[in-house]
């Protein structure tokens, strides 16, 4: 319990996060120039999501920080989605 | 879960005679955030129903934006978010020098983000597409409603930058003042926070305004 927040990542996982981060960047302008159709979004938004993970984890160090912060964030994306459910039942059956 | 808490931020600061409880500031950082990703998500949410109801419009309308700008953009943001994370790493093992170097660099990046974003809307400005503009309001609803949504999103974002970038200037002199040092340094987490938040929307913008073919 002592060690926790107190994690710290050295400077090499930062860096390789990074590199991970603008491989998928040079990855998603590649996948948009070459016609997938209606897949097309999905991969984008696939690939925006793993980037996001990321971010969240090493570089906003989720992984490492009070449980309850995990909680806020779940909270936060799970009201996000029934918003976005909600919506578009609406504007598809009304 | 309350007691869990103390017993870590007391072990956390066991040694500092003030009381603090930087366990608290985070919490407060991470429901700010939370309100964050609210606000930006409506804006989504706008952005994808307008998106289902106006495919064509949106996929003609977007070939106006300069991908390479947006992907330079989305490399410089990404690589300020490494500068901010390992100045904070370096001020909690101690290296201050580091610390200020990575946060300065974190700012010379938001400046390149601005200037390429002042290139970007000022060549949009001469194409005569801004927000109320003649062009503009001459073109199919689904093509004025990408422009309104992209300016106010990437408006908004940038706003976000801009106060990002006064935020870490202040860590910059707290810092050399050391009212932030390695062992009280919540206030740059924090401040890292706010930033990697700005970076995370930028991730969702990219694709969605620049990568629409």
């Amino acid at each position: 319990m002592e060690e926790k927040g107190k994690h710290h990542f050295g400077y090499l996982t930062y860096i390789l996060v990074w590199l991970t981060l603008v491989a998928f960047t040079a990855l998603t302008v590649t996948v948009a120039g070459v016609s997938l159709g209606k897949y097309t979004l999905l991969i984008a938004l696939l690939i925006a999501a793993v980037k996001s993970a990321l971010v969240i984890n090493i570089f906003m160090h989720i992984k490492f920080d009070e449980p309850i912060f995990k909680v806020f964030l779940g909270l936060s994306g799970f009201t996000l989605i029934v918003i976005f459910i909600l919506t578009f039942v609406d504007f598809l059956y009304r | 879960m309350t007691d869990q808490m103390e017993t870590s931020s007391n072990s956390g600061n066991a040694h500092i005679e003030n009381h603090r409880d930087d366990i608290g500031a985070k919490m407060g950082m991470w429901l700010f955030l939370f309100t964050e990703v609210l606000l930006f998500g409506g804006m989504f949410l706008i952005y994808a129903v307008y998106r289902y109801k106006y495919p064509d419009q949106f996929h003609i309308a977007a070939m106006e934006l300069n991908t390479n700008i947006g992907t330079l953009n989305t490399i410089i943001l990404l690589t300020s978010s490494l500068t901010v994370a390992i100045s904070i790493s370096a001020l909690q093992k101690g290296s201050r020098i580091i610390s200020l170097i990575m946060l300065s660099a974190t700012l010379l990046f938001a400046i390149m983000f601005l200037i390429n974003k002042y290139f970007e809307w000022a060549t949009k400005f001469e194409h005569g597409i801004y927000p109320g503009s003649k062009v503009l309001l001459n073109k199919p609803n689904g093509q004025i409603l990408f422009f309104g949504l992209y300016f106010v999103m990437t408006g908004l974002h940038a706003l976000h930058v801009v106060i990002g970038m006064v935020i870490l200037t202040f860590m910059l002199v707290f810092i050399l003042r050391k009212s932030v040092t390695s062992d009280n340094y919540v206030k740059l987490e924090n401040s890292g926070l706010y930033w990697h938040l700005v970076d995370l929307i930028w991730i969702f913008l990219f694709p969605l305004f620049y990568l629409i073919q």
